[in-house]
Protein backbone atom coordinates (compact mmCIF):
# COMPACT_ATOMS: atom_id res chain seq x y z
CA UNK A 1 0.00 0.00 0.00
CA UNK A 2 2.81 2.36 1.02
CA UNK A 3 4.61 1.57 -2.09
CA UNK A 4 4.83 4.00 -4.83
CA UNK A 5 1.60 3.60 -7.21
CA UNK A 6 3.85 3.69 -10.11
CA UNK A 7 4.53 -0.21 -10.30
CA UNK A 8 4.92 -2.94 -12.89
CA UNK A 9 1.09 -4.96 -12.79
CA UNK A 10 3.08 -8.37 -13.07
CA UNK A 11 4.73 -6.77 -9.56
CA UNK A 12 1.23 -5.74 -7.64
CA UNK A 13 0.02 -8.71 -9.14
CA UNK A 14 2.34 -11.23 -7.51
CA UNK A 15 2.26 -8.95 -4.16
CA UNK A 16 -1.97 -9.73 -4.27
CA UNK A 17 -1.52 -13.27 -4.64
CA UNK A 18 1.46 -13.53 -1.62
CA UNK A 19 -1.02 -11.85 0.68
CA UNK A 20 -4.15 -13.67 -0.17
CA UNK A 21 -1.87 -16.84 -0.22
CA UNK A 22 -1.17 -15.81 3.18
CA UNK A 23 -4.60 -15.23 4.33
CA UNK A 24 -5.84 -18.83 2.70
CA UNK A 25 -2.58 -20.54 4.43
CA UNK A 26 -4.12 -18.58 7.55
CA UNK A 27 -7.56 -19.98 7.05
CA UNK A 28 -6.80 -23.00 6.44
CA UNK A 29 -4.88 -23.10 9.76
CA UNK A 30 -7.72 -21.83 11.55
CA UNK A 31 -9.85 -25.02 9.75
CA UNK A 32 -7.82 -27.42 10.63
CA UNK A 33 -6.60 -26.30 14.54
CA UNK A 34 -10.95 -26.24 15.34
CA UNK A 35 -11.31 -29.40 13.54
CA UNK A 36 -8.65 -30.68 15.54
CA UNK A 37 -9.51 -29.41 18.81
CA UNK A 38 -13.38 -29.84 18.80
CA UNK A 39 -13.64 -33.69 19.63
CA UNK A 40 -11.92 -33.03 22.98
CA UNK A 41 -13.20 -29.48 23.48
CA UNK A 42 -16.35 -30.91 23.02
CA UNK A 43 -16.14 -33.70 25.02
CA UNK A 44 -14.43 -31.28 28.11
CA UNK A 45 -17.39 -28.89 27.74
CA UNK A 46 -19.76 -32.02 28.28
CA UNK A 47 -18.51 -34.09 30.33
CA UNK A 48 -15.83 -31.95 32.43
CA UNK A 49 -16.43 -28.16 32.39
CA UNK A 50 -20.64 -27.35 32.13
CA UNK A 51 -20.16 -30.59 35.51
CA UNK A 52 -18.10 -28.12 37.34
CA UNK A 53 -21.26 -25.65 36.83
CA UNK A 54 -23.73 -27.78 37.52
CA UNK A 55 -21.50 -28.95 40.84
CA UNK A 56 -21.64 -25.85 42.24
CA UNK A 57 -25.70 -25.12 41.47
CA UNK A 58 -26.47 -28.55 43.05
CA UNK A 59 -24.65 -27.10 45.68
CA UNK A 60 -26.99 -25.25 46.73
CA UNK A 61 -30.06 -27.83 46.31
CA UNK A 62 -31.66 -30.12 47.93
CA UNK A 63 -32.74 -33.46 46.24
CA UNK A 64 -36.27 -35.70 47.31
CA UNK A 65 -36.69 -38.93 46.56
CA UNK A 66 -37.22 -38.85 42.76
CA UNK A 67 -34.60 -37.02 41.47
CA UNK A 68 -36.52 -33.44 41.71
CA UNK A 69 -34.35 -31.22 43.67
CA UNK A 70 -35.23 -27.17 44.80
CA UNK A 71 -32.90 -24.35 45.46
CA UNK A 72 -32.09 -24.09 49.36
CA UNK A 73 -29.37 -21.62 49.38
CA UNK A 74 -26.76 -21.83 51.95
CA UNK A 75 -28.04 -24.82 53.83
CA UNK A 76 -25.81 -27.31 52.55
CA UNK A 77 -22.78 -25.27 53.72
CA UNK A 78 -24.04 -24.38 56.93
CA UNK A 79 -24.48 -28.35 57.58
CA UNK A 80 -20.80 -28.91 55.94
CA UNK A 81 -19.81 -26.42 59.28
CA UNK A 82 -22.23 -28.52 61.92
CA UNK A 83 -21.62 -31.77 60.64
CA UNK A 84 -19.14 -34.25 63.16
CA UNK A 85 -18.94 -36.96 61.08
CA UNK A 86 -17.19 -34.96 58.19
CA UNK A 87 -14.85 -33.23 61.00
CA UNK A 88 -14.49 -36.95 61.54
CA UNK A 89 -13.77 -37.63 58.25
CA UNK A 90 -11.84 -34.28 57.54
CA UNK A 91 -9.91 -35.62 60.65
CA UNK A 92 -9.29 -39.02 59.01
CA UNK A 93 -8.15 -37.55 55.71
CA UNK A 94 -5.69 -35.34 57.12
CA UNK A 95 -3.91 -38.20 59.40
CA UNK A 96 -3.83 -40.25 56.04
CA UNK A 97 -2.05 -37.48 54.21
CA UNK A 98 0.10 -36.27 56.84
CA UNK A 99 1.48 -39.97 57.59
CA UNK A 100 0.96 -41.44 53.20
CA UNK A 101 2.44 -38.98 51.87
CA UNK A 102 5.71 -38.10 53.58
CA UNK A 103 6.64 -41.95 54.39
CA UNK A 104 5.53 -42.81 51.09
CA UNK A 105 8.04 -40.04 49.15
CA UNK A 106 11.30 -40.89 51.85
CA UNK A 107 10.85 -44.77 51.26
CA UNK A 108 10.65 -44.11 47.59
CA UNK A 109 13.70 -41.95 47.15
CA UNK A 110 15.77 -44.42 49.34
CA UNK A 111 14.54 -46.75 46.93
CA UNK A 112 15.47 -44.63 44.12
CA UNK A 113 19.15 -43.88 45.17
CA UNK A 114 19.51 -47.61 45.44
CA UNK A 115 18.70 -48.15 42.50
CA UNK A 116 20.57 -45.60 40.54
CA UNK A 117 23.59 -47.21 42.34
CA UNK A 118 25.91 -49.85 39.49
CA UNK A 119 24.27 -52.98 41.41
CA UNK A 120 23.61 -56.40 39.69
CA UNK A 121 19.99 -57.07 39.45
CA UNK A 122 18.42 -53.63 39.53
CA UNK A 123 16.12 -54.27 36.75
CA UNK A 124 14.63 -57.29 38.76
CA UNK A 125 14.22 -55.36 41.84
CA UNK A 126 12.77 -51.96 39.74
CA UNK A 127 10.25 -54.61 38.15
CA UNK A 128 9.27 -56.43 41.65
CA UNK A 129 8.76 -52.59 43.34
CA UNK A 130 6.59 -51.88 40.55
CA UNK A 131 4.37 -54.43 40.94
CA UNK A 132 1.70 -53.13 43.09
CA UNK A 133 1.47 -49.91 40.98
CA UNK A 134 -0.64 -52.11 38.25
CA UNK A 135 -2.52 -53.97 40.28
CA UNK A 136 -6.53 -52.91 40.50
CA UNK A 137 -6.58 -51.22 44.20
CA UNK A 138 -9.83 -53.20 44.94
CA UNK A 139 -7.45 -56.79 44.39
CA UNK A 140 -4.67 -55.01 46.98
CA UNK A 141 -7.62 -53.81 49.58
CA UNK A 142 -8.28 -57.93 49.22
CA UNK A 143 -4.80 -59.44 49.90
CA UNK A 144 -4.20 -56.97 52.57
CA UNK A 145 -7.29 -57.75 53.88
CA UNK A 146 -6.94 -61.27 54.63
CA UNK A 147 -3.24 -60.73 55.77
CA UNK A 148 -4.30 -58.58 58.04
CA UNK A 149 -7.55 -61.15 59.42
CA UNK A 150 -7.70 -61.18 63.13
CA UNK A 151 -7.86 -64.92 63.43
CA UNK A 152 -6.28 -66.33 60.16
CA UNK A 153 -4.01 -63.70 58.70
CA UNK A 154 -0.13 -64.13 58.28
CA UNK A 155 0.43 -61.06 59.92
CA UNK A 156 -0.93 -61.92 63.38
CA UNK A 157 0.24 -65.17 62.87
CA UNK A 158 4.01 -63.75 62.49
CA UNK A 159 3.28 -61.69 65.54
CA UNK A 160 2.02 -64.57 67.68
CA UNK A 161 5.57 -66.30 67.18
CA UNK A 162 7.33 -63.31 68.99
CA UNK A 163 4.67 -63.73 71.68
CA UNK A 164 2.48 -60.66 70.50
CA UNK A 165 -1.17 -60.97 70.27
CA UNK A 166 -2.24 -58.85 67.31
CA UNK A 167 -4.84 -56.57 67.11
CA UNK A 168 -7.76 -56.37 64.79
CA UNK A 169 -6.16 -54.56 62.46
CA UNK A 170 -9.03 -53.60 60.21
CA UNK A 171 -12.12 -53.37 62.79
CA UNK A 172 -10.63 -51.65 65.90
CA UNK A 173 -11.73 -48.35 65.26
CA UNK A 174 -8.16 -47.24 66.64
CA UNK A 175 -6.11 -49.29 64.66
CA UNK A 176 -7.70 -49.73 61.02
CA UNK A 177 -6.82 -46.17 59.73
CA UNK A 178 -3.28 -47.22 60.34
CA UNK A 179 -3.54 -50.19 58.78
CA UNK A 180 -4.96 -49.06 55.54
CA UNK A 181 -2.26 -46.04 55.47
CA UNK A 182 0.34 -48.45 55.39
CA UNK A 183 -1.48 -50.50 52.36
CA UNK A 184 -1.31 -47.03 50.76
CA UNK A 185 2.54 -46.54 51.40
CA UNK A 186 3.10 -49.94 50.47
CA UNK A 187 1.52 -49.52 47.09
CA UNK A 188 2.22 -46.50 46.05
CA UNK A 189 6.78 -46.62 46.66
CA UNK A 190 7.28 -47.94 43.25
CA UNK A 191 5.09 -45.26 41.32
CA UNK A 192 6.98 -42.66 43.02
CA UNK A 193 10.49 -44.22 43.17
CA UNK A 194 10.03 -45.13 39.56
CA UNK A 195 9.99 -41.26 38.90
CA UNK A 196 12.51 -40.59 41.11
CA UNK A 197 14.54 -42.70 39.19
CA UNK A 198 14.14 -40.98 36.05
CA UNK A 199 15.19 -37.86 37.74
CA UNK A 200 18.19 -38.48 39.04
CA UNK A 201 19.31 -40.39 36.23
CA UNK A 202 18.37 -36.78 34.80
CA UNK A 203 21.19 -34.90 37.21
CA UNK A 204 24.90 -34.40 35.00
CA UNK A 205 27.55 -37.03 36.08
CA UNK A 206 29.88 -33.57 36.39
CA UNK A 207 28.21 -32.57 39.48
CA UNK A 208 29.17 -36.11 41.18
CA UNK A 209 32.65 -36.01 39.48
CA UNK A 210 33.43 -32.27 40.65
CA UNK A 211 32.61 -33.69 44.33
CA UNK A 212 34.73 -36.52 44.31
CA UNK A 213 37.60 -34.14 43.28
CA UNK A 214 36.54 -31.91 46.21
CA UNK A 215 36.38 -35.36 48.39
CA UNK A 216 32.98 -35.14 49.47
CA UNK A 217 31.99 -38.08 51.37
CA UNK A 218 28.78 -39.86 50.37
CA UNK A 219 26.31 -38.22 52.73
CA UNK A 220 27.67 -34.99 51.88
CA UNK A 221 26.86 -35.61 47.94
CA UNK A 222 23.40 -37.00 48.64
CA UNK A 223 22.35 -33.60 51.17
CA UNK A 224 24.32 -31.08 49.01
CA UNK A 225 24.14 -32.22 45.45
CA UNK A 226 21.49 -35.40 45.30
CA UNK A 227 18.69 -33.40 47.15
CA UNK A 228 18.93 -30.31 45.89
CA UNK A 229 19.13 -31.30 42.76
CA UNK A 230 15.92 -33.62 42.95
CA UNK A 231 13.51 -30.69 44.30
CA UNK A 232 11.80 -29.86 41.66
CA UNK A 233 10.89 -33.66 41.23
CA UNK A 234 10.27 -33.77 44.46
CA UNK A 235 8.29 -31.08 44.40
CA UNK A 236 6.37 -32.57 41.65
CA UNK A 237 5.75 -35.74 43.96
CA UNK A 238 4.51 -33.81 46.67
CA UNK A 239 1.85 -32.53 45.33
CA UNK A 240 0.45 -35.24 43.18
CA UNK A 241 0.53 -37.47 45.68
CA UNK A 242 -0.99 -34.71 48.08
CA UNK A 243 -3.82 -34.25 45.67
CA UNK A 244 -4.14 -38.24 45.48
CA UNK A 245 -3.56 -38.76 48.97
CA UNK A 246 -6.80 -35.90 49.15
CA UNK A 247 -9.25 -38.49 47.30
CA UNK A 248 -8.47 -41.73 49.03
CA UNK A 249 -11.77 -44.18 48.63
CA UNK A 250 -10.72 -47.25 47.05
CA UNK A 251 -8.85 -48.95 49.92
CA UNK A 252 -11.28 -47.89 52.56
CA UNK A 253 -14.25 -48.75 50.66
CA UNK A 254 -12.52 -51.98 49.72
CA UNK A 255 -11.58 -52.33 53.25
CA UNK A 256 -13.47 -51.60 55.43
CA UNK A 257 -17.20 -52.84 55.22
CA UNK A 258 -20.04 -51.03 55.36
CA UNK A 259 -21.46 -52.17 59.00
CA UNK A 260 -17.52 -51.92 60.32
CA UNK A 261 -17.33 -50.57 63.62
CA UNK A 262 -14.01 -48.97 62.07
CA UNK A 263 -16.35 -46.90 59.80
CA UNK A 264 -16.33 -43.94 61.33
CA UNK A 265 -12.45 -43.76 61.72
CA UNK A 266 -11.37 -44.07 58.64
CA UNK A 267 -13.90 -42.73 56.61
CA UNK A 268 -12.39 -40.18 54.16
CA UNK A 269 -14.04 -37.15 52.53
CA UNK A 270 -14.28 -38.78 49.28
CA UNK A 271 -16.37 -41.73 51.22
CA UNK A 272 -18.63 -39.50 52.54
CA UNK A 273 -19.52 -37.76 49.06
CA UNK A 274 -19.86 -40.96 47.87
CA UNK A 275 -22.11 -42.07 50.32
CA UNK A 276 -24.23 -39.01 50.20
CA UNK A 277 -24.30 -38.99 46.66
CA UNK A 278 -25.08 -42.19 45.58
CA UNK A 279 -26.42 -44.41 48.92
CA UNK A 280 -28.26 -41.65 51.10
CA UNK A 281 -29.34 -39.83 47.34
CA UNK A 282 -28.16 -36.84 49.09
CA UNK A 283 -26.92 -35.33 46.48
CA UNK A 284 -26.93 -31.36 46.88
CA UNK A 285 -24.98 -31.94 50.72
CA UNK A 286 -22.48 -34.38 48.35
CA UNK A 287 -22.15 -31.60 46.26
CA UNK A 288 -21.13 -29.03 48.53
CA UNK A 289 -18.95 -31.71 50.13
CA UNK A 290 -17.51 -31.79 46.59
CA UNK A 291 -16.62 -27.79 46.15
CA UNK A 292 -15.44 -28.54 50.18
CA UNK A 293 -12.60 -30.88 48.27
CA UNK A 294 -12.03 -28.35 46.02
CA UNK A 295 -11.49 -25.48 48.11
CA UNK A 296 -9.26 -27.68 50.20
CA UNK A 297 -7.14 -29.15 47.35
CA UNK A 298 -6.75 -25.14 45.43
CA UNK A 299 -5.81 -24.04 49.14
CA UNK A 300 -3.07 -26.81 50.05
CA UNK A 301 -1.72 -26.19 46.22
CA UNK A 302 -1.44 -22.59 46.57
CA UNK A 303 0.59 -23.16 49.73
CA UNK A 304 2.72 -25.32 48.24
CA UNK A 305 3.15 -22.85 45.16
CA UNK A 306 4.33 -20.45 47.84
CA UNK A 307 6.53 -22.54 49.61
CA UNK A 308 8.52 -24.21 46.52
CA UNK A 309 10.11 -20.83 46.51
CA UNK A 310 11.95 -21.90 49.64
CA UNK A 311 13.13 -25.06 48.88
CA UNK A 312 13.12 -26.39 45.04
CA UNK A 313 15.90 -25.27 43.24
CA UNK A 314 14.95 -24.89 39.50
CA UNK A 315 18.77 -25.23 37.20
CA UNK B 1 43.12 -50.61 48.19
CA UNK B 2 41.44 -53.76 50.33
CA UNK B 3 40.64 -51.42 52.60
CA UNK B 4 38.17 -49.20 50.29
CA UNK B 5 37.69 -52.71 48.42
CA UNK B 6 36.19 -54.10 51.56
CA UNK B 7 34.32 -51.35 52.46
CA UNK B 8 32.94 -51.14 49.09
CA UNK B 9 31.79 -54.97 48.96
CA UNK B 10 29.86 -54.39 52.43
CA UNK B 11 28.25 -51.10 51.04
CA UNK B 12 27.04 -53.39 47.91
CA UNK B 13 26.41 -56.02 50.70
CA UNK B 14 24.15 -53.06 52.41
CA UNK B 15 22.29 -52.41 49.31
CA UNK B 16 21.54 -55.93 48.27
CA UNK B 17 20.07 -56.43 51.84
CA UNK B 18 17.68 -53.37 51.72
CA UNK B 19 16.79 -53.92 48.51
CA UNK B 20 15.75 -57.54 49.05
CA UNK B 21 13.63 -56.89 52.05
CA UNK B 22 11.93 -54.06 50.28
CA UNK B 23 10.92 -56.35 47.08
CA UNK B 24 9.92 -59.56 49.84
CA UNK B 25 7.67 -57.33 51.11
CA UNK B 26 6.50 -56.34 47.81
CA UNK B 27 5.96 -59.64 46.34
CA UNK B 28 5.19 -61.88 48.92
CA UNK B 29 1.46 -60.26 49.56
CA UNK B 30 0.73 -61.23 45.34
CA UNK B 31 2.50 -64.84 46.55
CA UNK B 32 0.22 -65.32 49.59
CA UNK B 33 -2.97 -64.48 47.36
CA UNK B 34 -1.88 -67.51 44.84
CA UNK B 35 -1.27 -69.95 47.82
CA UNK B 36 -4.59 -68.78 49.51
CA UNK B 37 -6.13 -69.37 46.25
CA UNK B 38 -5.33 -72.86 45.97
CA UNK B 39 -6.56 -74.40 49.43
CA UNK B 40 -9.28 -75.55 50.46
CA UNK B 41 -11.46 -73.55 52.86
CA UNK B 42 -10.54 -75.38 55.48
CA UNK B 43 -6.80 -75.37 55.19
CA UNK B 44 -6.80 -71.48 54.72
CA UNK B 45 -7.91 -71.08 58.15
CA UNK B 46 -5.84 -73.64 59.38
CA UNK B 47 -3.31 -72.19 62.66
CA UNK B 48 -0.20 -72.47 62.17
CA UNK B 49 -0.90 -71.56 58.36
CA UNK B 50 -0.53 -73.91 55.70
CA UNK B 51 2.04 -72.48 53.37
CA UNK B 52 1.70 -74.86 50.47
CA UNK B 53 -1.73 -76.71 50.01
CA UNK B 54 -1.57 -80.22 49.96
CA UNK B 55 -3.56 -80.19 46.76
CA UNK B 56 -4.11 -77.70 44.34
CA UNK B 57 -7.38 -76.74 44.38
CA UNK B 58 -7.99 -75.51 41.00
CA UNK B 59 -11.64 -75.73 41.51
CA UNK B 60 -11.62 -72.03 43.19
CA UNK B 61 -10.75 -70.64 40.28
CA UNK B 62 -14.22 -72.70 38.17
CA UNK B 63 -15.77 -71.60 40.97
CA UNK B 64 -15.11 -67.84 40.82
CA UNK B 65 -16.50 -68.35 37.53
CA UNK B 66 -19.87 -70.36 38.15
CA UNK B 67 -20.56 -67.78 41.60
CA UNK B 68 -20.31 -64.96 39.06
CA UNK B 69 -19.99 -63.81 35.30
CA UNK B 70 -16.51 -63.44 35.36
CA UNK B 71 -15.43 -64.28 31.89
CA UNK B 72 -18.27 -61.23 31.02
CA UNK B 73 -16.88 -58.40 33.55
CA UNK B 74 -13.07 -59.12 32.21
CA UNK B 75 -14.95 -58.98 28.60
CA UNK B 76 -16.48 -55.47 29.99
CA UNK B 77 -13.18 -54.69 31.14
CA UNK B 78 -10.83 -55.40 28.41
CA UNK B 79 -13.38 -53.56 25.88
CA UNK B 80 -13.85 -50.28 27.88
CA UNK B 81 -10.22 -50.29 28.56
CA UNK B 82 -9.27 -50.86 24.63
CA UNK B 83 -11.56 -48.48 23.62
CA UNK B 84 -10.79 -45.67 26.28
CA UNK B 85 -7.20 -45.91 25.43
CA UNK B 86 -6.95 -46.07 21.84
CA UNK B 87 -9.85 -43.08 22.03
CA UNK B 88 -7.91 -40.62 23.95
CA UNK B 89 -4.44 -41.80 22.22
CA UNK B 90 -6.46 -40.38 19.03
CA UNK B 91 -8.90 -37.52 20.23
CA UNK B 92 -5.69 -35.73 22.46
CA UNK B 93 -3.00 -36.35 19.89
CA UNK B 94 -5.14 -34.59 17.57
CA UNK B 95 -6.17 -31.51 20.11
CA UNK B 96 -2.55 -31.43 21.71
CA UNK B 97 -1.24 -30.89 17.84
CA UNK B 98 -3.53 -28.20 17.45
CA UNK B 99 -2.66 -26.20 20.71
CA UNK B 100 0.83 -26.82 20.37
CA UNK B 101 1.54 -26.55 16.49
CA UNK B 102 -1.12 -24.40 15.22
CA UNK B 103 -1.27 -20.14 16.13
CA UNK B 104 -5.20 -19.27 16.29
CA UNK B 105 -7.49 -17.16 17.73
CA UNK B 106 -8.97 -18.42 21.42
CA UNK B 107 -6.07 -20.51 21.42
CA UNK B 108 -4.95 -19.35 24.88
CA UNK B 109 -8.24 -19.15 26.83
CA UNK B 110 -9.06 -23.05 25.72
CA UNK B 111 -5.90 -23.99 26.84
CA UNK B 112 -6.69 -22.68 29.82
CA UNK B 113 -9.82 -24.28 30.23
CA UNK B 114 -8.38 -27.55 29.73
CA UNK B 115 -6.24 -26.63 32.35
CA UNK B 116 -9.08 -26.08 34.50
CA UNK B 117 -10.09 -29.30 34.40
CA UNK B 118 -6.90 -31.02 34.63
CA UNK B 119 -7.09 -29.02 38.51
CA UNK B 120 -10.78 -30.10 39.54
CA UNK B 121 -10.77 -33.24 42.04
CA UNK B 122 -12.71 -35.99 40.15
CA UNK B 123 -15.58 -35.86 42.06
CA UNK B 124 -16.73 -32.12 41.13
CA UNK B 125 -17.77 -33.56 38.31
CA UNK B 126 -18.92 -36.73 39.40
CA UNK B 127 -23.31 -36.00 40.12
CA UNK B 128 -23.35 -34.10 37.04
CA UNK B 129 -21.72 -37.50 34.74
CA UNK B 130 -24.00 -39.23 36.41
CA UNK B 131 -27.16 -37.18 35.59
CA UNK B 132 -25.98 -37.05 31.92
CA UNK B 133 -26.39 -40.67 31.78
CA UNK B 134 -29.40 -40.84 33.88
CA UNK B 135 -30.69 -38.60 31.20
CA UNK B 136 -29.07 -40.35 28.16
CA UNK B 137 -30.47 -43.92 28.97
CA UNK B 138 -26.81 -44.82 29.28
CA UNK B 139 -26.93 -46.45 32.84
CA UNK B 140 -25.91 -49.96 32.85
CA UNK B 141 -24.15 -50.22 29.80
CA UNK B 142 -20.81 -50.21 28.51
CA UNK B 143 -20.39 -46.50 26.94
CA UNK B 144 -21.46 -44.91 30.12
CA UNK B 145 -17.64 -45.58 31.39
CA UNK B 146 -16.18 -45.01 27.84
CA UNK B 147 -17.08 -41.92 26.34
CA UNK B 148 -16.48 -39.49 29.63
CA UNK B 149 -13.37 -41.29 29.15
CA UNK B 150 -12.40 -40.93 25.50
CA UNK B 151 -11.36 -37.12 26.77
CA UNK B 152 -8.80 -36.03 28.40
CA UNK B 153 -7.39 -33.11 29.76
CA UNK B 154 -4.53 -34.63 31.06
CA UNK B 155 -3.61 -36.84 28.35
CA UNK B 156 -3.76 -33.20 26.21
CA UNK B 157 -1.82 -31.62 28.24
CA UNK B 158 0.72 -34.15 27.92
CA UNK B 159 1.12 -34.95 24.13
CA UNK B 160 1.26 -31.29 24.40
CA UNK B 161 4.24 -30.83 26.06
CA UNK B 162 5.78 -33.35 23.42
CA UNK B 163 4.37 -31.53 20.41
CA UNK B 164 5.90 -28.18 21.70
CA UNK B 165 9.61 -30.20 21.55
CA UNK B 166 9.57 -31.05 18.41
CA UNK B 167 11.99 -28.71 15.38
CA UNK B 168 9.68 -26.34 13.08
CA UNK B 169 11.28 -27.19 10.44
CA UNK B 170 10.17 -30.57 9.83
CA UNK B 171 6.41 -28.97 9.65
CA UNK B 172 7.76 -26.15 6.95
CA UNK B 173 9.07 -28.87 4.75
CA UNK B 174 6.00 -30.70 4.81
CA UNK B 175 3.97 -28.05 4.40
CA UNK B 176 6.18 -27.25 1.03
CA UNK B 177 5.57 -30.44 -0.01
CA UNK B 178 1.56 -29.64 0.29
CA UNK B 179 0.66 -31.66 3.27
CA UNK B 180 -2.30 -29.99 5.53
CA UNK B 181 -2.25 -30.25 9.17
CA UNK B 182 -4.06 -33.59 9.46
CA UNK B 183 -1.41 -35.07 6.89
CA UNK B 184 1.63 -33.32 8.98
CA UNK B 185 0.00 -34.50 12.21
CA UNK B 186 -0.31 -37.56 10.55
CA UNK B 187 2.77 -38.37 8.77
CA UNK B 188 5.50 -36.30 10.30
CA UNK B 189 4.57 -35.67 14.09
CA UNK B 190 2.56 -39.00 15.58
CA UNK B 191 5.82 -40.92 15.00
CA UNK B 192 8.01 -38.08 16.49
CA UNK B 193 5.86 -38.27 19.52
CA UNK B 194 6.20 -41.91 20.40
CA UNK B 195 6.91 -42.13 23.35
CA UNK B 196 4.55 -40.06 24.26
CA UNK B 197 1.89 -41.44 23.68
CA UNK B 198 2.75 -44.71 24.95
CA UNK B 199 3.02 -42.89 28.25
CA UNK B 200 -0.29 -41.88 27.49
CA UNK B 201 -1.51 -44.96 26.53
CA UNK B 202 0.00 -46.98 29.58
CA UNK B 203 -1.58 -44.42 31.73
CA UNK B 204 -4.50 -44.89 30.48
CA UNK B 205 -4.62 -48.63 29.82
CA UNK B 206 -4.13 -48.49 34.19
CA UNK B 207 -6.57 -46.38 34.93
CA UNK B 208 -9.17 -47.64 33.25
CA UNK B 209 -8.40 -50.89 34.23
CA UNK B 210 -8.21 -50.10 37.84
CA UNK B 211 -10.62 -47.66 38.86
CA UNK B 212 -13.51 -48.31 41.21
CA UNK B 213 -15.91 -45.97 41.79
CA UNK B 214 -17.59 -44.25 38.07
CA UNK B 215 -17.88 -48.03 36.78
CA UNK B 216 -19.86 -49.28 40.26
CA UNK B 217 -21.34 -45.78 40.50
CA UNK B 218 -22.81 -46.29 36.89
CA UNK B 219 -22.71 -49.92 36.14
CA UNK B 220 -24.13 -52.38 38.92
CA UNK B 221 -25.92 -55.21 36.81
CA UNK B 222 -23.28 -57.83 36.01
CA UNK B 223 -23.79 -57.81 32.21
CA UNK B 224 -21.70 -54.27 32.67
CA UNK B 225 -19.70 -54.51 35.26
CA UNK B 226 -16.13 -54.03 35.38
CA UNK B 227 -13.32 -56.53 37.50
CA UNK B 228 -12.97 -53.87 40.10
CA UNK B 229 -16.58 -53.64 40.58
CA UNK B 230 -17.21 -57.52 40.32
CA UNK B 231 -14.30 -57.99 43.08
CA UNK B 232 -16.42 -55.61 45.55
CA UNK B 233 -19.35 -57.32 44.81
CA UNK B 234 -17.51 -60.80 45.11
CA UNK B 235 -16.70 -59.67 48.61
CA UNK B 236 -20.21 -58.84 49.57
CA UNK B 237 -21.07 -62.32 48.70
CA UNK B 238 -17.85 -64.10 50.15
CA UNK B 239 -17.13 -62.25 53.17
CA UNK B 240 -14.76 -64.97 54.73
CA UNK B 241 -14.28 -67.64 51.72
CA UNK B 242 -10.73 -66.11 51.40
CA UNK B 243 -9.81 -69.17 48.65
CA UNK B 244 -12.88 -67.71 46.78
CA UNK B 245 -11.36 -64.29 47.18
CA UNK B 246 -8.13 -64.66 46.33
CA UNK B 247 -9.10 -66.62 43.51
CA UNK B 248 -11.08 -63.99 41.97
CA UNK B 249 -8.58 -60.88 43.05
CA UNK B 250 -5.50 -62.91 41.09
CA UNK B 251 -7.94 -63.32 38.08
CA UNK B 252 -8.74 -59.46 37.91
CA UNK B 253 -5.03 -58.86 38.09
CA UNK B 254 -3.80 -61.41 35.62
CA UNK B 255 -4.28 -59.86 32.34
CA UNK B 256 -2.30 -56.89 33.72
CA UNK B 257 0.31 -58.62 35.18
CA UNK B 258 1.23 -60.37 32.02
CA UNK B 259 0.80 -57.37 29.51
CA UNK B 260 3.05 -55.67 32.01
CA UNK B 261 5.64 -58.35 32.34
CA UNK B 262 5.99 -58.36 28.66
CA UNK B 263 6.09 -54.33 27.94
CA UNK B 264 8.14 -54.05 30.92
CA UNK B 265 10.05 -51.30 29.95
CA UNK B 266 7.24 -48.91 28.18
CA UNK B 267 5.25 -49.25 31.55
CA UNK B 268 7.67 -48.32 33.73
CA UNK B 269 9.63 -45.37 31.49
CA UNK B 270 5.65 -44.20 30.58
CA UNK B 271 4.83 -43.86 33.78
CA UNK B 272 8.44 -42.07 34.65
CA UNK B 273 7.82 -39.49 31.81
CA UNK B 274 3.65 -38.71 32.82
CA UNK B 275 5.61 -37.66 36.43
CA UNK B 276 8.35 -36.20 34.85
CA UNK B 277 6.72 -33.72 32.40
Amino acid sequence: MKEVPLQTEVKSAKRIKVSSLAKTRKRSDYFWAYLMIAPTMLGLFIFYLWPIVQNFYFSFTEWGAFGQYEWTGLDNYKRLLEDATLVQAFKNTIIYIILTVPIGIYLSIIVAVLLNQNIKGKSIYRTLFFLPVITMPAAIAMVWKWLYNADYGMLNYLLSLVGIKGPQWVSDPNIALYSIIAVAIWSGIGYNMVIFLSGLQGIPKMYYEAAEIDGAGPVTVFFKITLPLLSPVIFFVTIMSLIGAFQVFDLIFMMIGKSSTALESTQSIVYLFYQHAFVLNDKGYAAAIAVLLLAVILIITSIQMVLQKKWVHYD
Amino acid sequence: MERTLKLFTSKTFLFHFILIVGTAAMVLPFLWMILTSLKTYAESIQVPPVLIPEDFQWGNYKEVFGLLPFFKFMYNTVIITVLRTVGQLFLCSLAAYAFARIEFPGRNILFLLTLTVLMVPGQVFLLPQYMIMVKLGWLNSLQAVVVPGLFSAFGTFLLRQFFMGLPKELEEAARLDGCNHFQIYWKVMLPLAKHGLIALGIFTTLWSWNELMWPMIVNSSPESMTLSVGLSSLQGQYLTNYPILMAGSFLAILPMLILFIFLQKQFIEGIAVTGGK
